[in-house]
């Protein structure tokens, strides 16, 4: 079964990757706590990756959080991405923008 | 119905991809397709409802909410309304009939908020679908998934949610029903009505304008909620949250997203309101509670998931 490999600033986790799943699902099925679960459904944008190596197919993200500059650059939505290969990925950091809609409560 | 809005009349979502979505909205969620125009949309009708749809799909790059109508009781109303919304210093815009197959003139304004709303007088009445105006039976046979009964309300992320109370209700007529207060008394959550509901449309403040949070729709009973929530796992489709009761409007939910993303609701029950109710208010401080009353604690994704 392929793998991913999650790095941030603070450490570097892998899991295991399931054929019929998103890399996304894949993660929650894992118990991996690294990537952010939002719609799952490529709208909400919670879950931006960089992919840095592997093959993968995608499928339609919403161009509000992915653009196709992005998409090029390996920028993707881990909830619409089904890995081909291992895959090496690196969580881009949506913290600045939750914390900004949390401010009034 | 102070300035003669009557109700909700329709919405319009983007989706990334059409036919997923309509296996969505028509399959699971029960909604009947009633028409596509010319222009490839989708229109749905839910069973209870006279007109002919309440819910336009539209596939696009981006999913989110494109408009929200409501129905006013005359064009001489609509007229009133729309000259009342340009001194109000609203941007309008006329969009004519027919636009949307079977819907008359609609006037567009864009709230402060950021979101765009609809006004409209006239749309194609094809009555209950499966039941007969006169003898009704209780319900149709035929219906599928979770049998929603009619489109509710929406909740929209957006900035400036007193200006927007004030416009819904200085202008269309609108109550505030409940409200979210935070510590230093601005209002920060704003539940308002056009009749009895406990809302017909929220807005909750965030800096981004013009986000979508979730359509919602009307089921009879909580055992309708818990069998909704049984097919959202036979279909592992993606669960928000649920089957929950929210403390704001008391309504008993579960919280789901279609193939796109966009977050939809299927409730039952929930407070009422009268015209001369003076609001219920819910502290910012205890928002836990009165979004998730049993889990007393927000999930990140309610304040964080929007298209």
């Amino acid at each position: 079964m392929p793998k991913v490999t999650v790095s941030s600033a603070l450490q570097e986790q892998s899991f295991e990757l399931n054929d019929e799943d998103s890399l996304l699902v894949s993660s929650e099925k894992a118990m991996n706590k690294a990537i952010p679960v939002g719609c799952r459904g490529g709208g909400c944008g919670l879950c931006k990756i960089k992919i840095l190596s592997g093959e993968y197919l995608s499928n339609r993200m919403s161009k509000a959080h992915i653009t196709e500059r992005e998409a090029l650059q390996g920028y993707a939505l881990a909830c619409r991405i089904y890995p081909l290969s291992d895959l090496k990925i690196e969580i881009v950091e949506t913290i600045d923008k939750r914390k900004k809609l949390t401010r009034s409560v | 119905m102070k300035k003669g809005v009557m109700r909700p009349g329709h919405v319009q979502l983007r989706v990334l991809d059409l036919e997923e979505a309509v296996l969505h909205y028509r399959d699971l969620m029960g909604l009947i397709e009633t028409h596509r125009d010319s222009q490839g949309r989708v229109y749905f009708k839910a069973w209870t409802e006279v007109d002919k749809f309440s819910v336009v799909l539209r596939e696009a790059d981006k999913p989110g909410m494109d408009f929200m109508a409501f129905k006013v009781l005359n064009n001489e109303v609509l007229d009133q309304l729309e000259s009342d919304l340009i001194a109000y210093g609203c941007e309008v815009e006329q969009i004519a009939a027919g636009e949307l197959d079977g819907c008359g003139r609609r006037v567009r304004f864009v709230a402060p908020s950021g979101h765009n709303f609809e006004l409209f007088a006239e749309k194609e009445q094809t009555g209950k679908w499966g039941v007969s105006n006169v003898n009704p039976e209780a319900w149709p046979r035929n219906l599928k998934g979770m049998k929603a009964t009619r489109f509710d309300h929406c909740l929209l992320y957006g900035p400036n949610v007193k200006e927007c109370n004030a416009l819904f209700r200085d202008v269309l007529g609108f109550d505030l029903a409940e409200q979210v207060i935070d510590p230093e008394g601005n209002l920060v959550g704003a539940f308002i009505t056009v009749g009895m509901k406990a809302h017909d449309v929220a807005f909750i403040d965030s800096p981004e304008p013009n986000q979508f949070h979730h359509a919602s729709f009307f089921l009879e009973t909580w055992e309708d909620v818990l069998r909704a929530a049984d097919l959202i796992s036979m279909t592992d489709t993606s669960i928000d949250i649920g089957p929950t009761r929210h403390g704001l409007t008391h309504g008993k939910t579960i919280y789901f997203f279609d193939p796109s993303g966009n977050r939809n609701e299927v409730f039952c029950g929930g407070d009422y309101h009268y015209p001369d109710h003076e609001p219920v208010t819910w502290k910012a401080e205890d928002l836990g509670k009165a979004i998730f009353y049993h889990d007393r604690v927000l999930n990140e994704r309610f304040l964080s998931v929007l298209t």
